[in-house]
């Protein structure tokens, strides 16, 4: 979905599978995706859809701010390394699995592919907070650290994926309040 | 020796997750890193790991890691002069 139409069907054999038809759907060009663990994927794939909806050369772009959060941190790709650590046969730790074992890597990832050097921020939360995430957008834009946020709520574990995402600027379509980011949320 | 080549290119692809390559994509003299396939510092640490899992080699220094990754041949050279299985 996207603003609250459907942007796409995918029928894939799992989340990955689904990742990777979106990103041959975008013609998205950035061979480094095929390399980052599912939460960056998501994270990248949730940036994709939002971000390339709006100029790139334009200021609102360039000064566009990441704050993502998500329940279960990096844990999915901390239990892949700790695996391969902990055998005693022929498994060997992967460097390109261990450099994504802190969440903040994905946000990262966006950082790089958008050439942003705004803000940031990565939260992990027991459960999603709109109240929190509303407050500390605020504050970014009113302290004019940034022209727009990128909010995303990327959770990754087991059979869990969920990503969520929307982009706060001055001139909204809708208000910004912690009941609207909240019905969105229950309703994607 | 072109066996080992062929190998070895197929070894990366699945290593490195070049999802967009084929063997037949990579020449056996295209440099790794830069201007090739465009490789970058964690690649080379999984490389590392690949020679030491697949071939025995344990390489401990940069700069000869630097030399032995600059293309297929030059990698293939290496791994048959050392290999230790």
């Amino acid at each position: 979905m996207r603003n609250g139409a459907l942007f796409a069907e995918i029928d894939a054999a799992n989340f990955e599978g689904f990742l990777k038809q979106l990103y041959v759907m975008l013609d998205c060009k950035y061979p480094k995706f095929f390399k980052m663990d599912t939460l960056s994927k998501l994270a990248f794939m949730g940036a994709e859809l939002l971000l390339s909806e709006i100029s790139e050369n334009s200021s609102e772009h360039k000064r566009t701010a990441l704050v993502f959060s998500n329940r279960s941190s990096s844990l999915e790709t901390d239990r892949k390394h700790q695996e391969a650590i902990s055998s005693h046969g022929e498994q060997y730790p992967s460097p390109a699995v261990f450099v994504y074992t802190l969440p903040n890597i994905g946000v990262g990832e966006v950082a790089i592919r958008h050439k942003l050097q705004t803000e940031n921020a990565f939260f992990v939360f027991e459960t999603f907070e709109p109240e929190f995430l509303q407050k500390y957008t605020v504050s970014l834009l009113n302290e004019n650290k940034c022209d727009q946020v990128l909010c995303g709520w990327v959770e990754v574990d087991g059979n869990e994926r969920h990503g969520f995402f929307y982009v706060v600027g001055r001139n909204g379509k809708w208000k910004h309040s912690a009941a609207t980011i909240k019905n969105f949320f229950e309703h994607d | 020796m072109s066996s080992l080549q062929q190998e070895l290119k197929e070894s990366i692809i699945e290593a490195l997750n070049l999802e967009e390559f084929t063997a037949a994509d990579i020449d056996n003299d295209d440099a790794l890193f830069g201007d090739g396939l465009g490789l970058d510092s964690i690649d080379a640490l999984e490389l590392i790991v690949l020679l030491d899992k697949d071939y025995g080699i344990k390489l401990t220094d940069p700069e000869e890691s630097k030399a032995i990754f600059q293309s297929v041949n030059v990698l293939a050279a290496y791994i048959e002069a050392n290999r230790t299985k």
